[in-house]
């Protein structure tokens, strides 16, 4: 069963269709990897797909534990709370606040304590929050972050840096995880560890991963589905070797044959 | 109970003790009559420091309009006052203060806190000086430009100390619980706030609302500590005075706003018996450390925060 469909979606920015009918189909548990040239259009439906930008026209459909459940613009938050988490392109963690904090953050959604409770400290508050430190440092745990829970965000190295990230999206609990170039501008070291760090997400947590990325040989490499965009329409879609093969793809990345 | 835990306990005798100091050093007459306005300064001053900090520096909303709050506390408790003369009068106008401020908070802060930076900077501004009109204006309950006369006092130390104490225990909570961490969130990067499944126009109202709130306790302290009020004593220029403390004490250090607030009114009494030259070594003092420490005393860490470092396990709170 189709865990995320995506039919016909447009979106313009006054004169510019920067994505136009665009559909998708991603299965629970599969990687699927979305790729293109710069300024395709990948980012934007990231930011379609997780209410930072509300649709032209098409829709988004997610499938949860209550049916099919329409998030194509949703507010970000309420996206999130549905089960969609995101990295970023460019990193947007919280540079100045501790590992640890980074993850209660955005373990927030599960925090069972009203505000009365914490202003005037109950029971309740300290219970949840010891709860809520336990997990994050649970889940720091997984993904070998724990030893670091106390440094600041913004000193941790790069490559952890952005592994932080991607364990900060799990935080929210999501069932479909969007990685926006997890790779960008790591060394072969650091991308094999993601590597490592995707494939536990997806063996532990029994999760579905759409990403976008620029490293030809990890897509190549761990994707089980490709979809390619080029001026905002998908030109292609398929499994590495029939991506890997196609013409219009070559030709979008090379140009055409002179 | 989990409240009485060994730290709250050691904190709670602090407190105590420091009462218990003040309130001998006055009654032994020690602190003169005329020092003991420098404490009430000091009280008030925290208690709109530690408040706008929370809007400014803990969720990163630069607000101007913080005396506006002040002066709707300082109006209702005095107006209410004025009426019932006794310390349930005093109590009720704080109450009626506080919460008529928080209010006006809320209504305020949804349409402006769409607004970032500088603009959420003017629109505030632009609320303050509003508020401060229609105080100006309602002469028949307000008195005008000439203010409200003869309000009776009972903002005494205890009070004083009682609602300062209230404020940072409250305000303290806040930023450690889990509502607060979603502001401070906002102010490092709301984006990805708003990615983590924070509301944030909720928390960020929120943060506004409890601002104004304890503004109101201030301005309510204010009314009743002072005797008179009027529209122009929370112009601009109050709000600038309470920003001041909050940078110089550190934005998003509880602890640097009270420092703050107290080294300043230490400074302002001390500079006194120079009166001409007060304001320009009062500014000089400011730029020189807005160079030399330009994140404020604190910066954003807690006097707490520096005894961490010398044990190796410190628990986060």
């Amino acid at each position: 069963m189709s865990l995320l469909t995506v039919e016909k979606l447009t979106k313009s920015f006054g004169g510019l269709t920067a994505v136009s009918n665009v559909s998708m189909n991603i299965e629970k548990g599969e990687l699927i990897g979305l790729i293109g040239p710069n300024g395709a259009g990948k980012t934007t439906i990231f930011n379609l797909l997780t209410g930072v930008y509300a649709p032209t026209s098409g829709r988004i459909k997610l499938e949860t534990e209550e049916g099919k459940k329409e998030i194509g613009g949703l507010k970000p938050y309420n996206v999130t709370k549905i089960g969609l988490a995101r990295t970023f392109q460019n990193i947007r963690l919280f540079k100045d606040l501790t590992v640890l904090d980074n993850i209660r953050i955005a373990m927030h959604q599960n925090v069972d304590y009203k505000l009365p409770s914490g202003l005037f400290r109950s029971n309740k508050f300290y219970d949840e929050e010891e709860r809520l430190k336990k997990e994050a440092e649970k889940l720091l745990d997984i993904f070998k972050l724990a030893h670091k829970k106390q440094e600041l965000a913004k000193n941790l190295p790069y490559g952890e840096q952005r592994h932080l990230e991607i364990v900060r999206a799990m935080a929210t609990r999501p069932v479909l995880l969007l990685l926006d170039e997890p790779a960008a501008g790591m060394n072969p070291n650091e991308t094999s560890n993601l590597t490592e760090t995707i494939a536990k997400i997806r063996k532990e947590f029994d999760l579905t991963v759409l990403l976008i990325e620029h490293d030809m040989s990890l897509v190549m490499k761990i994707c089980e589905r490709i979809y390619v965009l080029d001026y905002g329409t998908m030109i292609a879609s398929g499994k590495p070797e029939e991506i890997k093969n196609n013409k219009r793809v070559i030709e979008a990345y090379l140009g055409e044959d002179v | 109970m989990k409240v009485l835990n060994k730290k709250n306990i050691i904190t709670l005798i602090i407190v105590s003790v420091i009462y218990a100091v003040v309130q001998a050093l006055l009654a032994s007459g020690i602190i003169s009559s005329f020092y003991e306005i420098t404490i009430a300064t000091i009280c008030i001053n925290i208690i709109l420091a530690v408040s706008l900090n929370l809007v400014t520096g803990f969720t990163g909303q630069f607000s101007l309009g913080h005396a506006g709050f002040m002066s709707i506390g300082a109006y209702a408790c005095a107006l209410i006052n004025l009426k019932m003369n006794s310390t349930a009068g005093f109590l009720v106008g704080i109450a009626a203060g506080a919460g008529a401020a928080a209010l006006v908070g809320i209504l305020i802060g949804i349409p402006t806190l769409r607004l970032k930076g500088d603009y959420l900077a003017i629109a505030t501004l632009g609320m303050a000086e509003i508020i401060r009109v229609i105080f100006l204006n309602m002469d028949d309950i307000t008195n005008g430009a000439a203010g409200l006369n003869g309000i009776p006092r009972f903002t005494s130390w205890l009070w004083l100390f009682v609602f300062t104490v209230f404020t940072l225990v409250i305000i303290n909570n806040f930023v450690k619980s889990s509502q607060g961490r979603a502001c401070i969130s906002i102010r490092e990067d709301e984006i990805a706030a708003e990615s983590m499944g924070i509301n944030t126009t909720k928390y960020k109202v929120m943060a506004f609302a409890i601002g104004a709130f304890f503004a109101g306790i201030g301005g309510a302290l204010y009314s009743s500590y002072f005797y008179f009020i009027s529209p122009t004593i929370f112009g601009f220029q109050k709000s600038i005075d309470i920003l001041v403390i909050v940078v110089f004490g550190g934005m998003g250090s509880i602890t640097g706003s009270v420092i703050a607030a107290i080294l300043l009114a230490v400074i302002t009494t001390m500079l006194q018996s120079y009166s001409e030259l007060r304001m320009i070594i009062y500014a000089a003092l400011l730029i020189a450390i807005m160079i030399f420490r330009p994140q404020g005393l604190m910066g954003t860490k807690e006097v707490t925060d520096l005894f961490k470092f010398r044990r190796k396990d410190a628990k986060v709170e």
